[in-house]
């Protein structure tokens, strides 16, 4: 019996509480820890399929140099050599390293030491950037430093929670099933700001399809009608804001015909906003990955200002963030713009202390690279050597053709990950075997603040080294041992809560000085809290006693103004591009795409398409569509539906070249960014739709990993092996095609119809089913979820592509935790009516373990019930 | 009471007393050359194989005939018809008829090639052929010539019974009336497992024998088999003989309308012997269809012959042959292929617009009679071709997804 441990989920922001039992073969059983204060037991389904993640396939487990195995001595001491010698002779800021909102609070605080103390650069940029810049730089500017004021409990303490840009339901899913039982409990009313229709949608008194770009008019609006409707705390105002009139008067100005929305729609907006003081606005990507998401994320603040409604129980702005360690990153100083501790890059006095803190050499005195200027810069010549940790730019930045060849170009580039077989890591010259979730130990911070322990529950695999071990390492080869002197995280923990003492004395937000002497054996069981962690105060909400961080003391109001996305829409690309996640994926699908669970709830990419558009691009239900934008283009499955508006189509981020073909979303966004953060507008790329060519299309079921080559693909794992998606040109031998596909020179069974060119052929090994495809000249028909049921079955009758008349076909999966298929949630729906979600779940099981599929299961039988009698 | 006389107690025949015992009052006289009245003819072969007794076959035995006082004329062959005077004249004396049925069938084509007349060399048509095949030694060696469904059946027969058995097929694979290539191919490569030599595409030139008894077979290639049995199992002719001595019109055919009357409006004639609209019968379902019309006509009722499309099954234990419809090749007509390496089995189906025309199955023929109502009733298949091949089984239900993974919100 091996014990558990306590730790912490490694997907986004929300940052739940796990309980990991080792089951002895590398397998790890995954539980929701009941005493963690951000799910108190809850998972998504993410969170819970964490266990089918962590095997070694594909692992990096020794480190390679040029493509070969090296040794970590020898590839350490080239690393340090090679970055020595760029700054030698090019200066520090030849160099740059470009991190990840996963890496931990202990990684991230070295690499930032190490690239703004001792390299003397502040080009050390992350994934983060891509992700809540906007806020970080909002924050600032109305608070003084990048604070979140609240606490996930506001969500379940407020009377209204206004949700803008933000999917909670698939990307968020622990928090939303919080406001989702708060809202059953205490009648919470619920508005989602969003130009999509989402599942999150299934818990909103009112949603409001925004236009892209609409949500500074939105909120300014809404501060000009709470000025007129006498909702405005003027003392709050008058003793501590700065730039309420200024704000006002711009906000009268507004033309709120940006929103897009009916009058009626924002009067009863407005009006359940000015009538509810206990309200809390949660806003993410939608905000922030925008050419305006400062102006945005202030615009929401200034009414919150306004109104006093901030750092009270059940009041403020919330950013929730999208990476487990985002949070951590702004602490340590991780961005190109900050320096560590909630200090200032820029501010002489901030950086002659930390400088003597580190006893470091030299520190830049100005901003770095933020992550779109520093892969220009790349590709410009000017960044020579490049080391990239546990992120995959090649995916997610935009313009991702433009970073693919930047980094090809790279005179020197590492990579430290968990693969080699990343689209970035394929690019490297030394690539860096670093320690995955499960593995590593250390402390992240979630979006309410608090830090917790990600603790270590499995043997580390080969020669795999913390990140923290690697920088350090590198660190002292390149001439600074003492200061990377590091022996555990503890140790690193301990000297990162001491610099927040430097940043408590400047009177800043980040402090955890309490924590600077914390044993190595406190370090171990270090239990959730949230900071400040000081002597004086611990946890709790900031500024509802009106002290600001600013220098005045005093919070700023912004007068902002909404600006439209400036990727400009013409003829040639008149459709705007949304991008977002999907429920069951996470990233670049590096972690969720190992689990066959996880990988059949939407297993292809696709593009939800308005009916009207689809029709103007000659689209129907499951063509292949290729969305071309001015930096590039990528293929989807089209999926028509009136959940986006019209002129608003929708794609999701998470494939990479490693997953499919050509559907990588970051090589059509343009590299268009937020001129406070740096941030990429990602969601607003201008683009054309035209459907995508086939001679064929296929569907490909294997027991055994397999190779595919066409134009267009898809690869997921599947139950018992892996499921693609597949078409392409030309007329082929579909026996040898099949056979190659599958490596196998076994005869299949094959059913063919020559004149209507279906093909469909299984291999069987030992009579039982290792692999199938099935092509068509129009999108394959399949009853997939069943097709996959039988690899490794007898499988007399796998090519009739569906179950005979005596089995039932579950349909496509909805709910991953309890496999429940959509027939059979459709099955349920009693035909008098009277289906609720709860029933259907008794009934099926859909629902009963995560939740995250309840909102899906709602809509399912809101389409599917039968309508009342009309009498 | 009207006199009815039948001449043939084969297949049809039976059938056509079943339906006239079934309504009305007839004065039977049954002649067949044959010394014994009807048995299952198709049924020979489990016979020949062992599987069954003759006694298991005989579908009207002496009790029967007793019972429904129809005079049997038995190992007795008519010799001439006077249809002025409405008499059929026997061996054994004549019979004056009301009405007469021509029953007699049809008769194993010989090749006429040297030798054929030789002691040991027989078709396979009748009990004494097959006592015949059964009375030959295990280890023995016998010759078919003829790869179709009779000669197929003789050959597994005999083989069964542990003679070495040779078959010779002129046509490039066997059964190519009823069986396309590639099922032919699967057909051989069984029978060649099962121990039979299979010869295709290859032509007989001569039988050779010794003491009036057949000794060996001597291809056109002048490879010589020796046997010591060899049957001709290469078609049969109908027995028109009869009707053309008593003038009636004869084309391949004793030629009858729809009402299966012939030239005679009181002769009528069913069976392998009759030409219908151009077209000659050799399978039992058409035959009966036959027997089922020319009652209705003897009855005064309205009736009339539809030559529907045929089944055929191979009856040789552990070759699961199912052919129905026309399989042959055309520009309008589209398949539908389905095999199987690992199990042997392969199905095709013929398509012409929107209708099944031809099956063709090997190995698992369960959903034949299905396939063959399809065919039959001209069923409209546009709607199930997608899963057509895999049987009733797999019709109806839920449409399939296209959408990819993702359509668990869509619609």
């Amino acid at each position: 019996m091996t014990d558990t441990i306590r730790s912490t989920c490694p997907y986004c922001g929300v940052g739940c509480g796990v309980l990991l039992t080792p089951q002895g073969n590398g397998a790890l059983k995954v539980e929701g820890d009941p005493e963690h204060p951000a799910n108190y037991g809850r998972l998504c389904s993410k969170g819970l399929a964490l266990g089918d993640t962590v095997s070694l396939d594909g692992r990096l487990l020794a480190p390679k140099v040029d493509g070969k195995t090296a040794k970590w001595d020898d590839a350490l001491q080239l690393v340090a050599d090679k970055f020595k010698d760029t700054i030698a002779e090019h200066g520090p800021d030849s160099v740059a390293f470009y991190v990840s909102g996963q890496l931990l609070t202990e990684d991230y605080y070295v690499a930032n030491k190490l690239m703004k103390g001792f390299i003397g650069s502040a080009n050390i940029d992350t994934n983060s950037r891509l992700c809540m810049a906007s806020t970080v730089a909002g924050h600032k500017r109305a608070f003084g430093t990048d604070t979140v004021p609240g606490t996930y409990e506001d969500l379940e303490l407020a009377d209204l929670v206004v949700l803008v840009g933000s999917n909670l339901a698939w990307c968020h899913p622990v928090l939303y099933q919080r406001l989702a039982a708060a809202r059953a409990k205490r009648g919470t009313k619920v508005v989602v700001v969003d130009p999509r229709r989402t599942s999150t949608c299934d818990i909103a008194d009112l949603h409001l399809k925004l236009a892209p770009g609409g949500d500074a008019a939105l909120f300014n609006g809404l501060l000009a009608h709470l000025a007129d409707q006498g909702e405005i705390d003027a003392e709050f105002v008058s003793q501590h804001v700065n730039g309420f009139d200024a704000a006002l008067e711009t906000a009268r100005a507004e033309d709120l015909s940006l929103t897009g929305l009916t009058e009626a729609d924002l009067a009863t907006f407005y009006d359940m906003f000015t009538k509810t003081k206990k309200t809390v606005t949660v806003f993410s990507q939608g905000i922030n990955q925008s050419s305006s998401g400062t102006e945005k994320v202030n615009s929401i603040i200034n009414c919150h200002l306004a109104t006093g409604r901030i750092g009270l129980p059940g009041s403020g702005p919330f950013s929730v963030t999208g990476q487990p360690n985002a949070m951590g990153g702004r602490e340590t100083g991780g961005l190109a713009n900050m320096l560590a501790a909630h200090l200032d890059l820029e501010n002489a006095q901030h950086r002659d202390a930390v400088k003597s803190f580190w006893n470091a050499p030299e520190m830049p005195e100005a901003a770095g690279l933020k992550a779109v200027d520093m892969f220009d810069a790349l590709a410009a010549g000017k960044i020579k050597a490049l080391w990239v940790a546990c992120t995959n730019p090649v995916i997610s930045l935009p313009n991702a053709n433009l970073v693919e060849e930047a980094i090809k170009n790279c005179p020197f580039t590492v990579v430290s990950d968990l693969s080699d077989q990343t689209d970035t890591a394929r690019l490297a010259d030394v690539v860096l075997p670093a320690l995955g979730w499960g593995e590593k130990s250390g402390t992240v911070t979630n979006s309410d603040r608090t830090i917790s322990r990600q603790r270590m529950a499995l043997a580390h695999p080969g020669e795999a080294r913390p990140d923290w071990e690697i920088f350090s390492e590198v660190g002292r080869r390149m001439g600074w041992e003492e200061a990377f002197d590091y022996r555990n995280e503890a140790q690193i923990f301990r000297e990162h809560a001491a610099l927040s003492k430097v940043a408590g004395d400047f009177g800043k937000d980040f402090d955890i000085s309490a924590l600077s002497d914390i044993s190595d054996e406190d370090f171990d069981g270090f239990e959730p809290q949230k900071w400040p962690i000081t002597a004086a105060r611990e946890g709790g909400r900031f500024f509802a006693d009106g002290k600001f961080f600013t220098p005045t003391g005093k919070a700023n109001m912004l007068a902002v103004n909404a600006r439209a996305p400036q990727a400009e829409l013409d003829e040639e690309y008149p459709l705007r591009l949304n991008t977002g996640r999907q429920r069951d994926q996470w990233h670049t699908m590096t972690r969720t795409g190992r689990s066959s669970k996880l990988s059949k709830h939407l297993a292809e990419p696709f593009l939800q398409i308005n009916p009207e558009d689809a029709l103007a691009c000659g689209l129907k239900d499951a063509d292949l569509a290729v969305v071309k934008g001015r930096a590039g283009e990528a293929i989807f499955r089209v999926w028509i539906t009136e959940d986006v508006a019209k002129g608003s189509p929708f794609v999701p981020i998470h494939w990479t070249c490693q997953t499919a073909a050509a559907s990588t979303v970051s090589k059509i966004i343009p590299a268009i960014v937020d001129p406070f953060s740096g941030q990429p507008e990602s969601k607003s790329a201008a683009v054309n739709i035209t459907k995508f060519t086939a001679d064929w299309y296929a569907f490909a079921i294997s027991a055994n990993a397999f190779e595919t080559t066409s134009d267009y693909w898809a690869k997921v794992p599947a139950e018992g092996g892996w499921r693609a998606e597949m078409a392409g040109s030309g007329e082929l031998d579909w026996q040898a095609y099949s056979q190659e596909l599958f490596g196998t020179l076994k005869e299949p069974m094959v059913m063919v119809d020559q004149s209507t060119g279906l093909h469909r052929l299984a291999f069987f090994e030992d009579g039982k089913l290792s692999a199938a495809l099935f092509v068509s000249p129009e999108p394959v028909a399949v009853a997939r979820e069943y097709v996959i049921g039988l690899l490794g079955s007898d499988a007399i009758n796998v090519l009739a592509a569906r179950p005979g008349q005596d089995v039932k076909d579950p349909g496509p999966t909805v709910c991953s935790c309890m496999n429940v298929g959509r027939n059979q949630i459709l099955d349920a729906i009693p035909v008098e009516g009277g289906a609720t979600v709860d029933l259907i779940g008794e009934l099926t099981g859909a629902g009963t373990n995560c939740g995250s599929c309840r909102a899906e299961v709602a809509q399912l039988i809101a389409q599917h019930s039968p309508r009342m009698a009309a009498e | 009471m009207q006199n009815i006389v039948i001449i043939g107690a084969g297949m049809a025949a039976g059938r056509l007393i079943d339906h006239l015992l079934e309504e009305g009052q007839w004065n039977i006289t049954l002649f067949n050359a044959e010394p014994r009245g009807t048995y299952n003819r198709l049924m020979l072969s489990p016979v020949l194989s062992g599987e069954k007794t003759f006694g298991d076959i005989v579908t009207h035995d002496d009790d029967f005939y007793k019972k429904h006082e129809i005079a049997c004329r038995f190992g007795e062959r008519v010799v001439a018809i006077d249809r002025s005077a409405k008499i059929v004249t026997g061996e054994n004396g004549d019979v004056p008829y009301d009405k007469l049925v021509i029953a007699t069938g049809s008769t194993p084509f010989i090749i006429p090639m040297p030798g054929h007349d030789l002691e040991g060399v027989l078709p396979y048509r009748d009990l004494e052929d097959t006592e015949a095949m059964m009375n030959l030694a295990s280890g023995k060696k016998a010759i078919v010539i003829g790869g179709g469904l009779l000669g197929l059946e003789a050959a597994a027969g005999m083989q069964m019974r542990g003679v070495d058995v040779t078959v010779v097929h002129l046509m490039g694979h066997l059964m190519e009336r009823q069986l396309d290539p590639a099922a032919g191919f699967l057909l051989r490569k069984e029978l060649t497992d099962r121990g039979i030599t299979v010869l295709c595409s290859t032509n007989s030139k001569e039988i050779l024998g010794e003491n009036g008894k057949v000794k060996a077979l001597k291809l056109d290639d002048g490879t010589e088999l020796p046997c010591d049995l060899l049957c001709m199992a290469v078609g049969i002719r109908p027995s028109t003989a009869l009707g053309a001595e008593c003038g009636l019109d004869v084309g391949r055919g004793i030629k009858v309308d729809g009402q299966m009357v012939t030239s005679d409006p009181d002769v009528l004639s069913i069976g392998e012997c009759v030409e219908h609209d151009g077209a000659i019968f050799g399978l039992v379902a058409p035959l009966y269809e036959q027997a089922k019309v020319a009652a209705q006509t003897l009855l005064g009722k309205e009736a009339q012959f539809v030559n529907k499309e045929t089944a055929t099954k191979l009856k040789v234990t552990g070759c699961d042959l199912f052919s129905a419809g026309d399989f042959a090749d055309n520009e309008n007509r589209e398949e539908i292929v389905f095999r199987d390496p690992a199990t042997c089995s392969y199905k095709r189906l013929v398509i012409e617009g929107n209708r099944l025309v031809g099956a063709v199955m090997y190995g698992d023929t369960g959903d034949g009679p299905w396939f063959h109502g399809l065919i039959k009733d001209r069923t409209n298949i546009s709607d199930m071709r997608d899963t057509l091949i895999f049987g009733p089984n797999f019709q109806g239900g839920a449409p399939l997804e296209a959408l990819g993974g993702h359509c668990s919100l869509a619609g």
